[in-house]
């Protein structure tokens, strides 16, 4: 009990909301580690997934992929790119994108699958080209599944960007490993509920599109 | 006119659905292909607008060979209704409607009024035109199919049992107003059906279909059933349990015509009698 009250208390205080080590700063930085991984992982994943969905090539592989994406470690994965390109931005994003994807790329194909063929094949036949029917048809209509694919991989992804704060990156992970370092615990786990509050908001941001959204 | 020669389809996991087809659809009428299920009335109607490419044999179109033509263009030039009327859930109706002119590259709003012209024609309200598709009745919705076919003005209409999922009452009504709007547009119309009922009601000439795609017999209703060819035919029309056979029964002086069972059918009028 006495560890989270004074983990509350680290959170009240006004000196741990200041400066470059504060928590606003912290979660600005978090913030865009995640917004940057999921861009470059929907660039990659939503027009392959829409591409998988809308021709039903390479659906088995696509799932084969993703299953063996998803069983991979982030951290060692992290580990291994620093030790291939060393020190930097590069290798967080890339394990974080790495992770980012399997549920983008499902979230698209099965969004285009669930569309029904009927409904595909009426607007081939009053003239759609290919390029119609998939931006016109297939598109607005999987927008819903679409968009649980992003919201699962937005999710992931800033629970996991504390990782970058193991190769002395910025974001809400250095409280963690600040806090280990010198048995901290209040630190830390403050810096845990900040992560948890983050990951909560962006869901409820989340739920909130999906109703939105006209499917 | 559109001409079938020595067409089959074989689909890719072997099943041949139409062997040896050949037809002569004449232009400003009404052709309907009839049979039961399966027996490649959709696979022929779809050789027309190259939803479906013929493995052998060649369709043409005034002439030419629908072959050399770009699919997309082909299929903006042709009216296509679906059994299920493959509206379009997350668009309005009237933009379902407009859909065909939008594609042609018409401005939107000359789109949107032509749209409502053609949803006026085939009986549906202005106040349908902003709903959804769910939020309209099966009926409906096959009349939005209908004002869509027909908005881009096309020769061709195809129509695949565009009436079959709705009940008798109101198919009974679309087919009436098939059969008004027709003969104002005269367009020609490669229609199909199960239904032997609606192929003689809509029919100028009526082609039944054994399964494969075999042409049991063609011609206008009045000659199948004058000289059904075979068995087959005779039974498909349902001359062989009796029914259509009405005989004049004298009452009071007056010719009834009766069927069957001896129920009247209707009075034999002399005016009426040209032949
Ligand atoms: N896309 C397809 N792939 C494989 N077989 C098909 C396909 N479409 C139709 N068939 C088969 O071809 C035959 C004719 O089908 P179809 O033209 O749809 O008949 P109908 O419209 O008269 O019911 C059927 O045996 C059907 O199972
Ligand atoms: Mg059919």
């Amino acid at each position: 009990m006495s560890v989270f009250s004074e983990a509350f208390d680290w959170l009240s205080t006004s000196t741990n909301w200041h400066g470059p080590d504060g928590v606003p700063h912290r979660v600005l930085e978090h913030l865009g580690y995640t917004a940057l991984t999921v861009v470059i992982a929907s660039a990659i994943a939503i027009p392959l997934g829409l591409w998988i969905g809308h021709t039903g090539r390479l659906r088995g592989l696509a799932i084969a992929v993703t299953g063996a994406l998803r069983a991979l470690p982030t951290l060692g994965l992290l580990t291994l790119v620093v030790l291939w390109r060393g020190i930097g931005l590069t290798p967080p994003i890339a394990a974080l994108v790495v992770l980012a994807i399997p549920p983008l790329l499902a979230g698209a194909y099965a969004g285009v699958e669930s569309v029904d063929r009927r409904t595909v094949d009426a607007a081939r036949g009053i003239g759609m080209t290919e390029w119609q029917v998939l931006t016109r048809v297939e598109v607005p209509l999987s927008l819903s599944l679409l968009l649980g694919g992003l919201r699962s991989a937005v999710l992931q992804v800033v629970a996991t960007a504390t990782v970058a704060a193991y190769i002395g990156l910025g974001g809400l992970g250095r409280y963690l490993l600040d806090g280990i370092a010198v048995r901290d615990y209040p630190q830390m786990l403050g810096g845990s509920l900040v992560v948890v509050v983050l990951a909560l908001l962006l869901d409820g941001a989340f739920a909130l599109l999906q109703r939105l959204s006209p499917t | 006119m559109i001409e079938y020669r020595s067409v089959g389809k074989t689909y890719d996991d072997g099943s041949p659905a139409v062997d040896d087809f050949s037809l002569v659809i004449p232009s400003h009428s009404t052709t309907v292909l009839v049979g039961s299920s399966g027996c490649g009335k959709t696979t022929l109607l779809r050789m027309v607008n190259r939803m479906v490419d013929p493995t052998h044999g060649q369709v043409l179109i005034d002439d030419v060979d629908i072959a050399t033509r770009g699919p997309v263009e082909l299929r903006r030039s042709i009216g296509y209704v679906m059994q299920q009327a493959g509206l379009l859930p997350h668009r309005r109706i009237v933009d379902n409607v407009a859909t065909p002119l939008r594609l042609a590259g018409v401005p939107r709003r000359e789109a949107r009024e032509r749209a409502m012209d053609a949803l006026a024609k085939v009986g549906l309200g202005a106040d349908l035109a902003d709903k959804y598709p769910r939020q309209l009745s099966g009926g409906q919705q096959q009349r939005a199919g209908v004002a869509r076919g027909l908005v881009a003005d096309p020769n061709i209409l195809l129509m695949d049992e565009p009436f079959g999922a709705v009940d008798p009452i109101v198919r009974a009504d679309l087919q009436r107003q098939l059969q008004t709007l027709q003969h104002e547009l005269g367009k020609t119309i490669l229609f199909v059906t199960h239904d032997i009922e609606e192929a003689f009601l809509l029919g100028d000439q009526v082609v039944i279909l054994r399964k494969g795609g075999v042409v049991a017999q063609a011609g206008s209703p009045a000659e199948i059933l004058a000289a059904p060819a075979d068995d087959f035919v005779r039974s498909f029309v349902g001359l062989d349990k009796g029914r259509r056979r009405l005989r004049i029964a004298e009452l009071d002086g007056q010719r009834v015509v009766v069927d069957e069972h001896g129920r009247p059918a209707g009075v034999l009028d002399p005016t009426l009698d040209r032949t």
